[in-house]
């Protein structure tokens, strides 16, 4: 600190105290309807400390899904949507290190033009390409399959780029001594640069795994069948109608635990979470 | 920059690139070329016959009052989402970068929405906000204030902006506290020991020398607001009341998914991919250029 000033010390901590709060409120009123009856959150106002429904509340929707709205299990929902991030998270970190592998490490025709598309498909985000891309994984028969979930998002520009940035980084002499010592590209890769590229892996592993858990447009389009949504969809699908026709206590426990996974894997590994966004973005 | 030492082989880097090609090719450029086939062509209401017609759809579209209505909205909307987002980050990231030691503790308890779904986000505050039951809602009756978002057009944006900013605020945060980390104490110290009070040394030394940060959030936020925030969309108001709330991105997918016009949704993606492009652009060349006094 520049210089001490306690009165605006206190107001700082005001604002951030009431930052926090108001960040935190829509939650807290979750958490709050997903233990309570459905005749309680109707009664307005609804009461705003927690009743004594949790269990009841969440091993229904865990179990059995909503009455009036979607029946699948939301633990289908939830397993669906692991297998679905951790595919996305894995699959795009696998194919962009080894592309950028290829594309730093070699001198080969076309290595640029290679370079070129993958830079493109920043600029093609799934929003912009909807019809289409649902068409074709039609035609290739993947609707309503964990291939047709993961693979046509798994491609990634951000990921080449980073490992691309990083690999530039890496001192030549390592390459020479491994070459030296008779080690080919690809003992060098396993031997050398993938225990290099932890820290990078790591803080892609957590943006990954968010943006392929958080998907919503691409599941909800090519997931016609109950037994494959994934929990953001599942959410989606049990609100019905009007206010008062939903089970809000179903649906607020079902938020809660779609909420849960990425949140905690952002406040656990909280310092590769920032290294990923702040990486990502360069 | 270009590596010094290489390795050599034929064949292996044409197969450590192919996993990553094939993906493309196949979910990202055929599609997309795909869409620029069909946005020149006319589907009839069966999708039995096809007919090119040239630049007949994208004429349709800038002479359709509800296309040019979205665009106006889309622009609402995003510099309502990008504006009040980077607002509120920066007086936070503000505040949390003069009581260092707590800012750690802060930033946990800010970081987190960034892990919310935006489809969840709208779930959330369309809760909060439902006209019956929510319980901002009846907050709000107290202060005499009528809210439905249901029929009322400029709560239903106001809904989305909220959810959307909330959504968004972490990701703001983070970069903004970053940026004001890396700005040198010595500047800071020389100001104030020349009597310049807090106030002025921010407008003066560190919101200038932020401005890179600002300029790449702003893109960011708008990229956001145009492609991010279908879920927030989908799940709360699905561009309604009326047109109110349809956003371009929404447009495209009511129009090719639900009315299944496909000539008219691809057109419309293909001008989504001239937006993308040129934000991309724009967010390279902010990057490159460090925006700076």
């Amino acid at each position: 600190m520049v210089e001490n000033r306690p009165l605006l010390t206190f107001a700082s901590h005001v604002v951030l105290v009431l930052g926090v709060l108001a960040v935190a409120f829509p939650v807290y009123v979750t958490f709050v309807a997903s233990t309570l009856t459905l005749d309680e959150i109707m009664s307005v106002p609804m009461p705003l400390l927690p009743g004594d429904q949790f269990l009841a509340n969440y091993s229904q929707v865990l179990t059995a899904g909503s009455n009036v709205g979607s029946k699948a299990p939301v633990s289908t929902m939830l397993f669906n949507s692991t297998v679905m991030a951790l595919g996305i998270a894995i699959g795009k970190i696998a194919i962009s290190i080894i592309a950028s592998f290829a594309i730093v490490y070699f001198r080969f025709p076309l290595r640029m033009s290679f370079f070129w598309m993958i830079f493109i498909t920043l600029m093609l985000p799934v929003e912009v390409r909807i019809i289409p891309t649902f068409k074709v994984v039609s035609d290739l028969g993947m609707l309503n399959s964990y291939l047709g979930l993961t693979l046509p998002l798994i491609a990634s520009a951000t990921a080449t780029f980073l490992f691309r940035q990083f690999f530039l980084t890496v001192p030549d002499e390592l390459t020479e001594a491994a070459r030296v010592d008779g080690a080919g590209p690809m003992r060098f890769f396993w031997d050398v640069l993938l225990p290099l590229s932890k820290t990078s892996i790591a803080a892609l592993f957590v943006i990954q795994f968010i943006y392929g858990w958080n998907q919503y447009l691409w599941p909800l389009l090519i997931t016609g069948d109950e037994s494959m949504y994934t929990a953001v969809i599942g959410i989606k699908r049990m609100i019905v109608g009007s206010d008062a026709a939903n089970e809000w206590n179903l649906i607020m426990a079902t938020a809660m635990l779609t909420m849960l996974p990425p949140a905690v894997v952002v406040l656990l590994m909280q310092k590769w979470f920032v290294k990923g966004l702040v990486d990502t973005e360069k | 920059m270009e590596k010094r030492v290489v390795f050599r082989s034929a064949w292996l880097p044409y197969a450590l690139v192919a996993p990553q090609i094939a993906i493309t090719v196949i979910f990202f450029f055929w599609p997309a070329a795909q869409a620029v086939w069909y946005s020149f062509q006319l589907q009839d209401a069966f999708g039995l016959k096809t007919q090119f017609v040239g630049l007949q759809n994208f004429f349709h579209l800038f002479n359709d009052p509800l296309y040019l209505d979205s665009f106006r909205i889309t622009a609402i909307f995003s510099i309502l989402v990008a504006g009040g987002g980077i607002a509120i980050a920066l007086l936070l990231a503000v505040m949390a970068d003069r009581v260092v030691h707590a800012a750690v503790g802060y930033k946990t308890l800010l970081i987190w929405p960034y892990a919310v779904a935006p489809a969840i986000a709208g779930v959330l505050y369309s809760f909060l906000f439902a006209p019956s039951i929510g319980i901002v809602t009846y907050v709000l009756k107290g202060l005499g204030i009528d809210w439905n978002w249901i029929i009322n057009g400029r709560q239903a944006m106001l809904l989305v902006v909220m959810a959307a900013v909330w959504n968004q605020i972490s990701y703001n945060f983070l970069f903004f506290l970053a940026g004001l980390q890396s700005i040198p104490k010595s500047l800071l110290e020389a100001a104030a020991i020349d009597g310049a009070g807090p106030g002025r040394r921010f407008w003066t030394i560190v919101f200038p020398l932020l401005s890179p940060t600002t300029f790449f959030l702003l893109v960011v936020n708008i990229v956001f607001a145009f492609f991010g925030t279908f879920g927030i969309i989908d799940a709360t108001t699905q561009g309604g009341p009326g047109t109110s709330t349809l956003i371009l991105v929404y447009k495209v997918y009511h129009d090719g998914v639900k009315a299944a016009d496909l000539g008219g949704s691809s057109a419309q993606s293909v001008i989504l991919m001239f937006i993308v492009i040129v934000l991309t652009v724009m967010q390279f060349r902010f990057v490159e250029r460090k925006v700076n006094y």
